[in-house]
């Protein structure tokens, strides 16, 4: 596979382009349009998004299908993985839009920028979910840091709001950083940027004693915390519940979905195609080292959640255990792993979405983000309450829902490597989550609302949106054309 | 197919009552009753129509699912399941008609709960793939947790989570077993979640299945996701608390068919499918050799002597449960012709015995508003109709031979002495002790002085006489002539018996 030269990778890069057309359209846009409540920007970011889908479409049945193409004399790669990812994280941008365009936190005079820098933090993920070059990677990542510091900090007249964005570009400076070393010492020992070309190499100096595992393992450990910050995953989760508990909530939502999925696209990428040899994993015991931070990550999170009265919290420290969950599916880099981590990433796209959405709805509606302000909800909203209800059972992982097929798979990855003890975690864990997802239900349901008893009225389209997310909920799993699609996206994995 | 539609309606039903106005409350309930009878009318003709002579599988249907983990839509029943189909299905419509009146609000919610609930049941019951049988196991969890912790008493909260909590910890580790069966049950590609085709698997020597310790660990995995479902000392806790605070027909499920989903499991999975573990725990040597018959005894025991304690009506019912539910396993470890017989019929008697008790303590609790055995006094004579009934639920729930408890409890005893001679003796403590609390329950509650407070109450109603009749025509049909039931699954129990000597 020859890489393709900086011109002809253009019309492969047309997603990307799109993007960028639409976020310089959408503060154009802005310039233009006076009336303050208008939501043309919105809508035009929209149909940036609707573009860039067809464009993906596009680039993916006319090159990317048939083998992957390696693009800009490679430094990024379109094949199945990327589109995969492409299409997912377009999903959640456009959700995303939606829900700011209900939220009414958010400031009116800021909204060109706000979508503008929506569609640049695609932009940024989409690079993250295909770069094959350390430089790139790097690049892209810290697009896509930069942009969610400013999105974080957005409610501009709320302490709170730029306390996180504040936490966030701390964590993230110390984390890049960290990161950008690793990196460094890898390219020191192989002299190549290259992902495809690392792992042979990196092998070949293994073998004839050039370098020790030792410092192998110390360069991916720095590279994994550039990388676990962004998917949260112990020890560099810290930043997380703040951040979530303080950013608008369309951000939160965001952050909680796409900025974990596109981690994970990068994490899969460089791991798996990086380092996915066999000699390199026996000569370096990593998996190991990810079976214990996926341990730690899930129990960490779980057990935080318990105690959070904040709806928000509960649901980043929630999204913390999953994060968790998700590595099981990385711990040995076996394609049904990969494939399991790829399905939960719809799985929890649509149930995590879903449930932030409830809580945008909430917090219009009853102006609380607490669990006590959800009590009684089952008689004044009782669709709303049975869609979180759908949600929140769903992220527990009980079947019949998407949740439980997900974390099966995942199960069924773990255990099929023989890591017993991490499914037993893993296992416990659910149980444990359920205890503060219940907490949820048990307020809508079990509780009185007080003296407030009349009913909270949402129009059509509040509940057209939450179907889109209700129904994919039920019946991902059951059907069976979503268990090979994960595995059309992993056989590709492998850099020739 | 017709199966399916047994397992679909009620589901049918739930879809049918959500979308009827919340107002029309009559209409709903009868809608539900609709949605509950045809199960029944279709699980009446399967156990006439089942073919006793053949203990196979019979009305299968096999369908592909999930192509891509081999997981198919494998439906089908045999003595044992149909069996308790029809217990199923019989109390369906029971507890829509218990619920008529003592359900005030969100009446839409609570029939679209238990519809969902019904199907879940009778989906487990006839379920033959492992994956279909868990995802049926777990759906019944969450449409109880709502029953009982919206509709429950004052304590509905501790208790509806206690009991969800419970269970889901017991069934991940099921999970972990289920998962661990199918990724041994070939290689990639072959693997299999069909439950006829992993029991011939697991007794196919030299097959990965077929290992001792494989057979063990799975074992214990899958036994403590029934255990805590049967309820097993020491995964009972939830059990009381459960009953106690759950509304008088989801009382009358949680005790008729959901303690049944455990020891089904047991016998559908843990014995067909580990007849190598199931030795290593009920072969009489040693510690673990008597393990299961252990528990057995200390479920029989500890049951009888808590509810002998106990002064809530019905909190000593659900004790009694646990007592009750002691024979069946003891039953199974025996795993011979009587035992294993004995265990079932006891089963499907405990069901409709229990679920006859729980409805009497409702009727009681509806009028007096209170369920405290001390509290009451001489109500035989103001309510000689409900006195004449809850003796018979009484007298057949504490073995008096004629009336169906007596041939359960007898032949399970029976069986397990030919293995455990110390225990079985043991265990007739639990007999005796049964009897004392019921027959002091029934002094204090009915016999002496009439207590004033309740002179002006009411006689047992139509309705409620309704409920409780088709119950009583079971305890003593099944007490005279218990080979009506035997017949159904006595080909099956032998089938079960090859599979569980092959080894």
């Amino acid at each position: 596979m020859q890489p393709l030269s900086n011109i002809k990778s253009l019309l492969y890069f047309s997603p990307e382009i799109l993007l960028v057309i639409f976020a310089v359209a959408v503060v154009l846009l802005d310039l233009v349009v006076k009336d303050r409540e208008s939501v043309a920007v919105a809508y035009l970011s929209l149909v940036g998004c609707l573009c860039t889908f067809a464009a993906v479409l596009f680039t993916h049945f006319s090159f990317g299908a048939e083998g992957p193409v390696s693009l800009f004399l490679g430094m990024v790669r379109l094949d199945v993985f990327s589109s995969f990812f492409k299409v997912l994280l377009l999903l959640a941008t456009a959700a995303t839009i939606l829900f700011s365009l209900r939220s009414e936190e958010l400031d009116a005079r800021l909204k060109g920028e706000y979508y503008a820098l929506l569609l640049a933090i695609t932009l940024g993920m989409f690079l993250m979910a295909s770069s094959t070059n350390l430089l790139m990677i790097f690049i892209s990542l810290e697009t896509v840091s930069l942009t969610s510091y400013i999105l974080a900090g957005f409610l501009t007249h709320s302490p709170r709001s730029s306390e996180a964005a504040f936490k966030y570009i701390t964590y993230g400076a110390v984390a890049s950083g960290t990161m950008l070393f690793g990196l460094s010492l890898l390219f020191g020992m192989t002299g190549t940027g290259d992902l495809a070309q690392i792992g042979g190499r990196l092998t070949e100096l293994l073998a004839s004693g050039e370098v020790a595992p030792l410092a192998v393992l110390i360069a991916i450990t720095f590279v994994l915390a550039g990388v676990g910050y962004k998917i949260a995953s112990v020890p560099f989760h810290m930043w997380s519940p703040d951040v979530y508990e303080g950013a608008p909530i369309p951000i939160t939502a965001f952050l909680s979905v796409a900025s974990k999925s596109a981690g994970f696209a990068l994490f899969i990428r460089f791991f798996y195609a990086g380092f996915g040899n066999t000699e390199l994993m026996q000569a370096v015991d990593w998996p190991f080292m990810l079976a214990i931070v996926s341990a730690l990550t899930m129990t960490v999170g779980n057990l935080a959640a318990l105690p959070q009265q904040n709806v928000k919290r509960l649901l980043a420290y929630s999204s913390i255990a999953h994060g968790g969950y998700l590595l099981m599916g990385g711990v040995l880099l076996t394609s049904q792993g990969v494939g399991a981590i790829l399905f939960y990433l719809v799985v929890y796209l649509f149930m995590n979405l879903g449930a932030f959405y409830v809580v945008v709805l909430i917090a219009n509606e009853v102006g609380s983000e607490m669990v006590d302000g959800y009590r009684g909800l089952s008689s004044r909203a009782p669709l709303v309450a049975w869609a979180m209800v759908i949600f929140l059972v769903s992220l527990a992982g009980i079947p019949p829902f998407a949740g439980f097929f997900g974390k099966w798979l995942l199960f069924t990855a773990v255990l099929e490597q023989g890591y017993y003890w991490l499914a037993l975690v893993g296992l416990l864990n659910s149980v444990v989550s359920l205890y503060y997802y219940a907490r949820i239900v048990k307020a809508m349901f079990f509780e009185d609302a007080g003296e407030e008893t009349e009913s909270v009225p949402f129009s059509t389209g509040t509940f057209a949106l939450l179907s889109v997310f209700v129904i994919p909920t039920i019946f991902i799993g059951f059907l069976n054309i979503f268990y090979t699609f994960s595995n059309i996206s992993v056989s590709v994995m492998p850099i020739q | 197919m017709l199966l399916s539609l047994m397992i679909f309606i009620p589901l049918l039903g739930m879809v049918a009552v959500l979308l009827l106005p919340r107002e029309s409350e009559e209409l709903i309930k009868r809608v539900a009753l609709l949605f509950t009878l045809i199960p029944l009318a279709l699980a009446v003709y399967l156990f006439i129509s089942y073919d006793r002579s053949n203990g196979g599988t019979q009305y299968a249907v096999n369908a592909s699912w999930i192509p891509a983990f081999n997981i198919q839509y494998h439906i089908g029943i045999d003595g044992l399941s149909v069996t308790l189909l029809l217990l199923t299905a019989l109390l369906g419509p029971i507890c829509v008609i218990a619920s008529w009146r003592n359900i005030e609000k969100g009446i839409k919610a609570y029939m679209a709960l238990f519809l969902l609930l019904e199907t879940g049941m009778i989906g487990f019951f006839a379920a033959l793939d492992l994956f279909l049988f868990y995802v049926f196991f777990e759906l019944t969890l969450l449409p109880m947790y709502f029953l009982i912790g919206v509709w429950g008493g004052p304590r509905r909260e501790y208790a509806a989570i206690k009991f969800f909590l419970y269970t889901l910890f017991g069934s991940v580790l099921m999970l972990v077993a289920m998962i661990a069966v199918y990724l041994n049950s070939g290689d990639p590609g072959a693997r299999t979640f069909d439950i006829p085709t992993l029991i011939t698997l697991a007794a196919t020597a030299g097959h990965a299945l077929n290992d001792l310790n494989f057979q063990i660990w799975v074992f214990l995995g899958f036994f403590i996701g029934f255990a805590v479902k049967v309820p097993i000392f020491p995964f009972h806790t939830w059990l009381p608390d459960a009953h106690v605070e759950a509304p008088t027909a989801i009382s009358v499920i949680l005790a008729g068919i959901l303690l049944k989903m455990g020891t089904y499991g047991l016998v559908r999975i843990n014995m067909a499918m580990f007849p190598q573990g199931l030795d290593h725990f009920t072969n009489g040597v040693g510690f673990w050799g008597n393990s299961l018959a252990l528990l057995g005894f200390i479920n029989i025991v500890y049951g009888s002597f808590c509810a002998l304690a106990q002064t809530d009506f019905k909190k000593l019912v659900a004790y009694s449960s646990i007592g009750h539910m002691g024979f069946v396993i003891l039953g199974l470890a025996a795993r011979n012709d009587s035992g294993i017989t004995g265990a079932i019929l006891q089963m499907f008697n405990h069901g409709v015995i229990s679920a006859m008790l729980f409805l009497l303590v409702g009727v009681l609790y509806d009028r007096a508003h209170h369920r405290e055995i001390n509290g009451f006094g001489g109500l035989g004579t103001r309510m000689p109709i409900y006195t004449g009934i809850t003796t018979l639920a009484f007298m057949a729930s504490l073995g008096l031979p004629g009336l169906s408890g007596f041939v359960g409890e007898a032949l399970s005893l029976l069986g397990a002495y030919d293995k455990f001679k110390m225990l079985t003796i043991l265990s007739t403590i639990g007999i005796v002790v049964g009897a004392a609390y019921f027959l002091w329950t029934l002094q204090r509650v009915f016999l002496g002085t009439l207590n004033p407070k309740y002179e002006a109450l009411p006689e047992i109603n139509g309705r409620e006489i309704l409920t409780l009749v088709p119950l009583g025509i079971l305890t003593i049909v099944l007490g005279v002539w218990p080979n009506f039931a035997i017949d159904m699954f006595r080909e099956s129990v032998t089938n079960l018996i090859d599979v569980i000597q092959a080894i």
